[in-house]
């Protein structure tokens, strides 16, 4: 039995290893400025558990295989130089990798979520709902209106709960159902919840954040191809949460000047 | 001097006496019972979710009728929800933390240490009957108006303590939930209570805390983990049900429209709620595993022939995961929008923490080399523990660096990870506890053929639902959603067919197991005192052991529980409790 | 029935207090960092004068740790003393009686204290202060309830044998009892400064 367990385990980590080499399910291409660090992240932390994984799994197969008690008069050995060597390998190599990943890691990280965003950065302010998303931009005046969360009318489609009639800043703030950005332009959503806790997942963009209702969370980042893709909601919301969905558009600056247009004449 | 309650040095009789028995090892059995109706319960409940995920609109016979939320036997998005946020809740407080500690824990640990019975058998009886409390409440909310709560088993708020406008489930509920939480944590206090006092104070003649076996010192630093935890979560459920009921503000803030109704709360801060669950919730993944890591440890020697490798190395590094998992709750809320310098700060002692896992590894498979291996079931499910473990331990990796969560967190690379962990490796832990310990306590050895079949059937069919999510996180694929109907996920459903199949055929395969542990009670070979030839002293009372467990006479103890592969001797191994010298050259 | 344990001499209550003592004090630091991150978190907060008679309780109870001092003091029921017969235990009981009786007042005049903040306007859900009020003190209040029904066990085991055949326990309850008093002067001063 011990032989039928070593051959299990041997096939099981090649056939994973396998798959996670073949990359058949993978991240999606990373179209952000700063993507590529969590990509190089992702790679290197992969091929070093890759290597722990194989080797680990190989030597437990290879250990059952090799000392079975087969009623022989065999003495017991002790492993070389007892657990000595398992507590320096483990300090020293483990240490090692964990130091060289938070150094790295941390820049990255550092990069993208604690670094402020460009000061000329594209303001548009998000707010999640059960079950959707609505993006608003601050219009020809550059303000957005206040909010006014006993105004929020969702049949006659005031989501943020604008008041136009008495707030100048808020009559020309567009509002849409999809996520409309230029390439290349650095941008900052500013994040807000009217209900539950949400979250912002855009894979294309290695972007995540989750919504905290009664704070105002900042994220940032800058398209640099033209896509179409999703944004879903990560954090638990309610009964829709599996359909929350919008677009995200990465459009050149002209067709973004348009598309501006034709949402705010609507 | 130190003795616990004499009340029960008489044989119990009757119907009271035996339900509200003050036995430990009644009370272990009642708690293992206890986790077997949750596992079964769990089980389907994972199966309902899963054939929903691979055939989301296919008619489910028996649904409509015993669920009011199920019409027509189709499961709604809110249904899986509730589904799935019950079958995490009864799999992780009423399964992972009762079996492995609260069950094995209290049959074995006073017998291990030589005494009569816990410190406190009242309040071990009482520890009982509040989890069993407990799980009534828990289940009663299946039944209620607005069905089970979906908010998942870290019940977040603002979903959680709003009320009834967030939506279905979230009335009563969430509130049942929240109390019978709150009443299991009361439950699991008693326990630990017990663990520590009895560890500290009824330990015989002989047996220093450096003789105790691996699973006691499991045991005992599980209880001092989750004394610390239970008693944060109890206020976090306090707070919540507050919130829910009274109308205060802890975890709600101001201005939330929920259901077109401007929400009344005001002030409070949901991610408060979070560092507390998660405060408990981190070191409760712990208590989850460590008592698997105990039973290893004390199961691998005797099926190897051979001491543990680095045996106090071992327990320190069990200490340090326990220190260190107060230190790593961030670790689950780096996307929260907590300040994200905290989340490199929390990031590094998770990865601390893979040192003494990384050690303990190293130890097992140490001890694998050179050894003369017995592949009974035992030694099977503690082979395959360290497998999954490592499978497991690895993905955690990934998740403890805040710049890849930031792609990981929320996608089914996480749900592998944790059942990987929890699911599978704490599983592991516990079928070890009963196929090694079955004997002891029922006094028939269960059927090893069955056992095997058992064995690896499990092992093959958790690596094929569990393996493949990670696949799946990789690619962007979101957890808690009861269909794929975004764009990018369509192509997914393949994979997930396939998980359900082979989470269907795994879940066949536990029926071996049920059909062993039956049959075995009345059809088993009567077994022997020490039929494992192992060296602690549950070993040396007979099967099953009498009420005061050693019969009327104390043992004493010359030695540790890691004599074995001792040389030139008959039987190469030393009992704790013989009074034979060890010899001075051992085995090298 | 004993057990001839001679590695460890601590007697099971005494360690089971210190336990309990433990699991109690993370609950209540659990519940003061609920208080000073709700706190922190929003403008919301506003601060209400503690009812004066909150000062009398924390004096009763302090009176009690010192009635329970001097009650154990004078039954011989000190582990390491000799049994000197039933003859102390007449007075020493009287002072047991009187611990118990200002535990109870304590309560009296916790619940006094809530009145008199109802009567302000100030309940449960009013603001977040007066939340935090009503459940420090109600927390408090019920783990004081149960170390007086630990020192009523203590009555009826010391009437029943002797204070030295009840000596674990008393010093079980006694170490309790203190640990509320403590307790008390912490959350106290809590709600002193933050409330």
């Amino acid at each position: 039995m011990g032989k039928v367990f070593a051959i299990v385990v041997t096939i099981i980590t090649i056939v994973s290893t396998a798959i996670f080499v073949s990359h058949h399910w993978w991240m999606p291409p990373d179209v952000s400025l700063l993507g590529a660090g969590i990509d190089h992240q992702l790679s290197e932390t992969m091929v070093t558990s890759g290597i722990l994984f194989v080797v680990a799994q190989l030597v437990l197969a290879f250990f059952v295989w090799r000392f079975a008690d087969n009623n022989d008069q065999r003495k017991i050995k002790i492993f070389p130089g007892g657990a000595t060597p398992m507590v320096v390998g483990a300090i020293i190599l483990v240490g090692a990798e964990i130091l060289a990943l938070t150094l790295v890691g941390s820049k990255i990280w550092a990069s993208i979520y604690v670094a402020s965003a460009d000061p000329n950065s594209l303001k548009i302010d998000v707010q999640a709902e059960q079950f959707a998303y609505y993006f608003r931009y601050a219009g020809p005046d550059g303000k957005f209106g206040a909010l006014h969360p006993e105004l929020i009318d969702e049949s006659s489609g005031n989501f943020f709960g604008l008041d136009p009639a008495n707030d100048t800043a808020a009559r020309d703030d567009i509002v849409a159902a999809t996520l409309a950005v230029p390439v290349n332009t650095p941008i900052l959503l500013e994040l807000h919840a009217k209900d539950v806790s949400h979250a912002f997942y855009a894979p294309e963009l290695r972007l995540q954040q989750d919504f905290v209702p009664g704070l105002v969370i900042p994220i940032h980042f800058t398209a640099t191809r033209l896509i179409k893709s999703e944004i879903v909601c990560t954090q638990l919301c309610g009964l829709g949460h599996y359909n929350m969905r919008a677009y995200l558009e990465v459009m050149s600056a002209d067709d973004f000047k348009k598309w501006l247009n034709e949402q705010s004449g609507q | 001097m130190n003795s616990p309650d004499s009340s029960h040095t008489a044989r119990p009789a009757g119907i009271w006496r035996k339900v509200f028995s003050l036995d430990h090892k009644v009370i272990g059995r009642q708690y293992l019972d206890l986790s077997l109706v949750a596992v079964t319960t769990g089980m389907i409940l994972s199966w309902l979710m899963r054939l929903h995920l691979a055939w989301p609109t296919r008619y489910i016979p028996f649904l409509g009728a015993i669920s009011r939320e199920a019409t027509g036997g189709i499961i709604t998005p809110e249904y899986y929800l509730s589904l799935m946020t019950m079958h995490g809740t009864i799999m992780v407080f009423f399964v992972l933390t009762t079996a492995p500690f609260a069950g094995f824990g209290n049959f074995i640990l006073p017998i291990q240490i030589g005494a009569e019975d816990m410190a406190f058998p009242r309040f071990n009886m009482m520890s009982f009957w509040v989890t069993f409390v407990a799980f009534i409440v828990l289940v009663a909310a299946f039944f209620v108006p607005e069905g089970p709560p979906l908010s998942g088993w870290t019940a977040y708020a603002p979903l959680s303590a709003v009320g009834k406008d967030a939506g279905p489930g979230q009335g009563w509920g969430q509130t049942l939930w929240v109390i019978s939480i709150g009443i299991f944590c009361i439950g699991q206090l008693l326990g630990s209570l017990n663990f520590i006092a009895t560890t500290l104070d009824l330990r015989t003649k002989g047996m220093t805390l450096a003789r105790m076996p691996f699973s006691t010192w499991a045991w005992f630093i599980t209880a001092v983990i989750g004394l610390i935890a239970f008693s944060v979560l109890l206020p976090a459920c306090v707070l919540l049900l507050l919130d829910r009921v009274a109308g205060t503000s802890f975890f709600i803030p101001a201005g939330l429209v929920i259901s077109d109704r401007l929400q009344p709360h005001a002030g409070g801060s949901p991610l408060l709620w979070q560092h507390l669950f998660w405060f408990f919730g981190h070191p409760e993944v712990y208590i989850a595993i460590l008592p698997g890591f105990g039973i290893v440890s004390h199961v691998l020697p005797a099926v190897t022939r051979k001491p543990l490798l680095g045996p106090r190395v071992f327990i320190v590094c069990m200490a340090a995961i326990a220190f260190l998992s107060y230190t790593v709750w961030g670790h689950h809320m780096f996307m929260s929008g907590m300040n994200p310098f905290s989340a490199t700060v929390f990031s590094v002692p998770t990865l601390i923490i893979t040192i003494p896992a990384a050690i303990t590894t190293l130890l097992w498979i140490g001890t694998l080399y050179g050894a003369k291996m017995r592949f009974n079931t035992a030694a099977l499910f503690c082979l395959g523990f360290i497998s999954v473990f490592v499978s497991g331990g690895i993905s955690g990796f990934f998740l403890a660096q805040p710049a890849i969560d930031s792609y990981l967190h929320g996608t089914y690379f996480v749900v592998g990870h944790f059942h990987f962990v929890m699911g599978v490796a704490s599983m592991f832990g516990i079928f070890v506890g009963v196929y090694f310990w079955f004997p002891k306590m029922f006094g028939r050895m269960m059927n090893e053929t069955l056992g095997k079949w058992h064995f690896i059937l499990t092992f093959i069919g958790v690596y094929c639902i569990f393996m493949p999510m990670h696949w799946l996180g990789l690619a962007g694929n979101v957890r808690r959603y009861s269909a794929f109907t975004v764009d990018y996920m369509k192509g997914s459903i393949p994979l997930h067919r396939f998980i359900t199949v082979a989470a269907l055929f795994t879940g066949a395969a536990q029926l071996i197991f049920f059909y062993n542990l039956f049959r075995s009670r009345f059809r088993g070979e009567i077994a022997p005192a020490n039929p494992w030839q192992a060296t602690s002293l549950e070993w040396t009372t007979s099967s099953p052991p009498p009420h005061d467990n050693f019969g009327g006479h104390h043992p004493v103890v010359y030695h540790g529980p890691n004599e074995y592969g001792v040389a030139g001797k008959d039987g190469d191994y030393i009992m704790q409790n013989s009074p034979e010298p060890e010899p001075v050259a051992a085995a090298s | 029935m004993t057990s001839l344990s001679v590695e460890s001499p601590a007697s099971p209550a005494q360690t089971g207090v210190w336990v309990g003592i433990a699991a109690i004090t993370m609950s209540f630091a659990a519940y003061s960092s609920a208080l000073i991150v709700r706190q922190g978190a929003n403008p919301d907060w506003v601060h209400f004068t503690l009812p004066p008679i909150l000062f009398v309780n924390t004096l009763v109870v302090v009176a009690s740790s010192a009635t329970l001092y001097l009650a154990r003091a004078r039954s011989g029921a000190k582990v390491d003393q000799s049994a000197s017969g039933g003859a102390l235990d007449a007075p020493h009981l009287t002072w047991l009686y009187v611990t118990i009786l200002l535990g109870f007042l304590f309560l009296a005049g916790q619940i006094m204290a809530w009145r008199n903040l109802a009567g302000q306007g100030l309940t449960l859900a009013s603001s977040p202060s007066s939340s935090f009020f009503y459940l420090l003190t109600a927390m408090h209040g019920l783990h004081l309830l149960g170390g007086l029904a630990g020192l009523l066990y203590v009555v009826y085991r010391v009437r029943r044998s002797s204070a030295e055949r009840a000596a674990s326990a008393y010093k079980a309850a006694s170490l309790y009892w203190h640990f509320m008093t403590v307790l008390w002067l912490y959350l106290f001063a809590m709600l002193a400064t933050r409330i």
